[in-house]
């Protein structure tokens, strides 16, 4: 299955989504939180990106969803410096894109679905 | 520019990041979140520590390992925009041990270009980029009119210094300010401002190491 990585400046605010995102879509699909620094400040931890990155890969690709901020240059920097062919990054909503790309993932869907979906959650309306 | 200058570099940067950390700091609090004082002042403390526990033979490897520390190190923005900029320089010094202007130009210009598609921000967004970009331009423009290394890096500390007050003015278009919207203007850019410090310490390594 595709893994998902949720990367944010805040520890806890990754692993609740995680945790809301198993909840909905189910607790097969690796997910993984990496959020806070290595010395538990807000901010974002390189580190902490890549092993979330080892621990969800099962060989199907990975796709890594970011807040904002040193999230997102954290994430690119990372991919830029040691590319990855399987490892993509959604520009998607961070919590919306998490529940999509793991509900996709759990249905058996490539990582190129995954994404997609990811991607697309911003489209859905609340209102 | 040998090694000794490139480390004389970081260490100065370390020593004006420390004595402006407050300062820093207090521009960061009023258009963002208040840690780039401290954000870099950890961050160049622990390139200061990395370099004396491996000093580094040339000059492209003591920025890449600078660069290296900064990216796993800050945990801000800061860390892998400041880290790439001095990776991107290192690589396009490759192994030259001894560093011409033109071959720092040239490196400054990828330490711009690495920033720009990192950040995705351009001349006039209230970023770092508009400290580095005319910095960049003032080098260039030194070495083509055959200045000397002192008079180029003080060309460039003026530069980087005089686009930082200019984002004053500016209403923020990239970084955590964007989110303020008209309410970030009236403010210097916090990483516009730590850039002056940064190119200004080429000049100070320069007076340190020549």
């Amino acid at each position: 299955m595709v893994g998902i990585v949720l990367i944010s400046h805040s520890s806890q605010l990754a692993v609740e989504v995680a945790e809301l995102a198993a909840q909905i879509g189910g607790r097969d699909v690796p997910i993984a939180a990496a959020g806070g620094t290595d010395d538990g400040r807000l901010g974002t931890s390189i580190t902490k990106v890549a092993d979330a990155i080892a621990t969800v890969d099962q060989g199907d690709g990975v796709i890594l969803l970011m807040d904002l901020g040193s999230a997102v240059l954290t994430a690119k920097t990372l991919l830029d410096e040691h590319p990855r062919p399987r490892v993509f990054l959604a520009d998607a909503p961070f919590v919306e894109g998490a529940i999509s790309a793991l509900v996709t993932s759990g249905g058996g869907a490539d990582v190129k679905a995954v994404l997609t979906a990811a991607e697309e959650a911003r489209h859905i309306g609340k209102l | 520019m040998d090694t000794s200058f490139f480390v004389a570099w970081m260490e100065e940067i370390a020593t004006a990041v420390q004595a402006q950390r407050d300062h820093l700091t207090q521009l960061d609090a009023a258009i963002g979140d208040a840690d780039h004082g401290s954000n870099l002042d950890r961050g160049f403390g622990e390139v200061r520590r990395a370099l004396a526990d491996s000093p580094p033979e040339t000059p492209g490897s003591t920025l890449m390992l600078a660069g290296s520390t900064l990216i796993r190190k800050v945990g801000g923005a800061s860390g892998p925009l400041y880290g790439t900029a001095f990776r991107q320089m290192g690589k396009s010094l490759g192994d030259v041990p001894d560093v011409s202007l033109a071959e720092l130009s040239a490196a400054l210009d990828a330490a711009l270009a690495g920033v720009q598609k990192l950040g995705a921000a351009v001349e006039g967004d209230k970023t770092m980029v508009d400290a580095l970009a005319p910095a960049v331009r003032a080098l260039a423009q030194a070495v083509q009119e055959g200045v000397k290394p002192e008079d180029a890096l003080s060309a460039v500390a003026a530069a980087a210094q005089e686009g930082a007050r200019a984002t004053i003015p500016l209403q923020a278009r990239k970084g955590r300010a964007s989110y303020l919207g008209s309410r970030s203007a009236g403010h210097e850019d916090p990483g516009a401002a730590s850039t002056a410090l940064v190119l200004s310490a080429l000049r100070t390594a320069g007076f340190r190491t020549w």
